[in-house]
């Protein structure tokens, strides 16, 4: 398929997607499981990978600051705000790609191959909305909760760091944290989460749901899913951030 | 009733159905039949509308189902019951969920008529005590129960299987016939089976059509078949040397 012939087959899947769906606490219990599926499920690995980021920005961050001009509480402000723009958002974005994303595309995958959505289809389900909807929903409304969770332990990563390996005084990089603080930032960075959210769940879902062949090409189309995602994340941050950081 | 009326399928040029008209029973088990690969899933799934055909009619008694819109078709399709032949059972629900699905779906009842429901159907396709089962917890003569208690929760119409008994031995095989037969007289359906099981023609086989290189080649009930002077279906019949010198 060409890459436009994709883009409009991607465009009417979510146009399927989107329609009204065919009762509201279904919707609401599938929104629910996924949210419990994709989001819950992802606490461990955000916590764990934003807890050593957090340590590691603190330690290369004062390692780099060599001149004894420069406050030490420069240390948190650098956490504070590589946590903030991008780590938190578009790194966290990355890592669930790979996670929820290959996830999404062979479940949906196995199901396509397995008939699944052929029996949703034949009993009159509009199977994109009932399959694609409740992730996309349970990951705009999840994925900034997880952004915010990634932010306060990688913080807290660099706080450990600071107190444990004693990098700069703890009160100083607590001070640094608070310096020059923008609650703008926030917005931001979960604006970009948003974004990455629809990406990610809409783009898996749409490799999964077309796959074609036996469990060969449903691996084949989770990789493809993560690394398209993985792009477009990219992609949207390039143009988020021109956008929203002028 | 379903009819299909010079039905045409063709891939990268090749026909796959060429030109099939055959008419399907209300209340009769109407068996299409053929070798792998002769076009019988394709002519299954086009009646089911997941197939898109390139020339020719399907009718649902008297709605043109091969020309309606998709939310149109959604009515039709809410009075049918398909049996795949991998079952298709949601492999995330339990037994008793996949059951209950169309319920949950598409009507308003109480939780108690829906599970009264669920556990008759179940008990319909004698499935007792594995409501709380996952699919893959269950053998494969019993998916294709499930999955046919699922197919007829909805009192539907019409019901569509391909190849019901295909990796099951033979005596469930023949259990799962039994029981797509006995549902389709209860019931009062139109019921399409696609096989190659020359078990399932012997036992169920109202009406027969034989099809072969995408072109329907014979139609007739079980006990003509065993007359046919017809030579691809007495190929396909008689496969075995044995057979063939039963035949003669």
């Amino acid at each position: 398929m060409s890459l436009l012939t994709q883009i409009g087959v991607y465009f009417l899947l979510m146009k399927r997607a989107f329609s009204q769906p065919e009762k509201f606490s279904i919707l609401y219990r599938q929104t629910m499981r996924e949210i419990e599926k994709t989001g819950i499920n992802s606490f461990p690995i955000v916590v764990v990978i934003s807890l050593f980021v957090g340590a590691v920005i603190t330690i290369q961050t004062n390692f780099n600051i060599e001149n004894p001009l420069l406050p030490k509480y420069l240390v948190g402000v650098t956490v504070r705000d590589s946590l903030l723009l991008e780590f938190s958002s578009t790194m966290v974005a990355l890592i669930l790609a790979g996670k929820v994303g290959s996830s999404i595309a062979s479940e949906l995958g196995m199901m396509r191959i397995t008939e699944q959505i052929d029996a949703l289809e034949v009993m009159g389900v509009n199977s994109a909305s009932y399959l694609i909807l409740p992730k996309v929903i349970a990951a705009v409304l999840f994925f900034p909760i997880l952004c915010l969770l990634s932010i306060m332990v990688g913080i807290a990563g660099g706080y450990f760091s600071c107190v444990l390996a004693d990098i700069i005084p703890p009160s100083e990089y607590i001070y640094g944290i608070q310096y020059a603080f923008y609650p703008y930032y926030i917005g931001y960075a979960l604006t970009k989460m948003v974004f990455y959210a629809i990406i990610i769940t809409s783009v898996s879902s749409y490799f999964g749901y077309y796959v074609k062949g036996g469990a060969v090409e449903v691996g084949k189309s989770s990789t493809r899913a993560v690394v398209q995602s993985s792009i477009l994340i990219l992609l949207a941050n390039l143009i988020l951030t021109r956008t929203i950081l002028q | 009733m379903i009819e299909v009326k010079n039905l045409f399928k063709s891939y990268d040029g090749e026909f796959v159905l060429n030109d099939v008209s055959a008419r399907f029973e209300q209340g009769k088990c109407n068996l299409i039949i053929g070798r792998s690969g002769s076009g019988k899933t394709v002519l299954l799934k086009s009646i089911a509308g997941l197939i898109e055909v390139d020339e020719g009619e399907i009718w649902y008694d008297d709605q043109k189902f091969s020309h309606l819109n998709t939310t149109s078709r959604q009515k039709i399709r809410k009075e049918m019951g398909v049996l795949f032949q991998g079952a298709a059972l949601f492999d995330s629900l339990t037994v008793e969920e996949n059951v209950l699905f169309p319920l949950d779906m598409f009507t308003g009842q109480q939780r108690k008529e829906k599970l009264d429901r669920a556990n008759f159907c179940l008990e319909r396709v004698k499935v007792t005590g594995s409501n709380d089962l996952f699919p893959a917890e269950l053998s494969g003569g019993m998916k294709k129960r499930v999955a046919i208690a699922r197919a007829i929760t909805l009192n539907p119409r019409y019901l569509l299987c391909d190849e019901p008994n295909s990796g099951l031995d033979p005596e469930t095989g023949i259990v799962i016939d039994n029981l797509i037969s006995s549902l389709t007289e209860e019931f009062n359906m139109t019921t399409i089976v696609n096989s190659h099981d020359m078990n399932s023609v012997l036992e169920i086989g109202d009406n027969v059509i034989f099809i072969y290189k995408g072109c329907k080649c014979w139609e007739g009930s079980r006990k003509e078949i065993l007359q046919t002077d017809n030579e691809a279906l007495n190929n396909f019949v008689f496969a075995t040397n044995m057979a063939k010198q039963i035949k003669n």
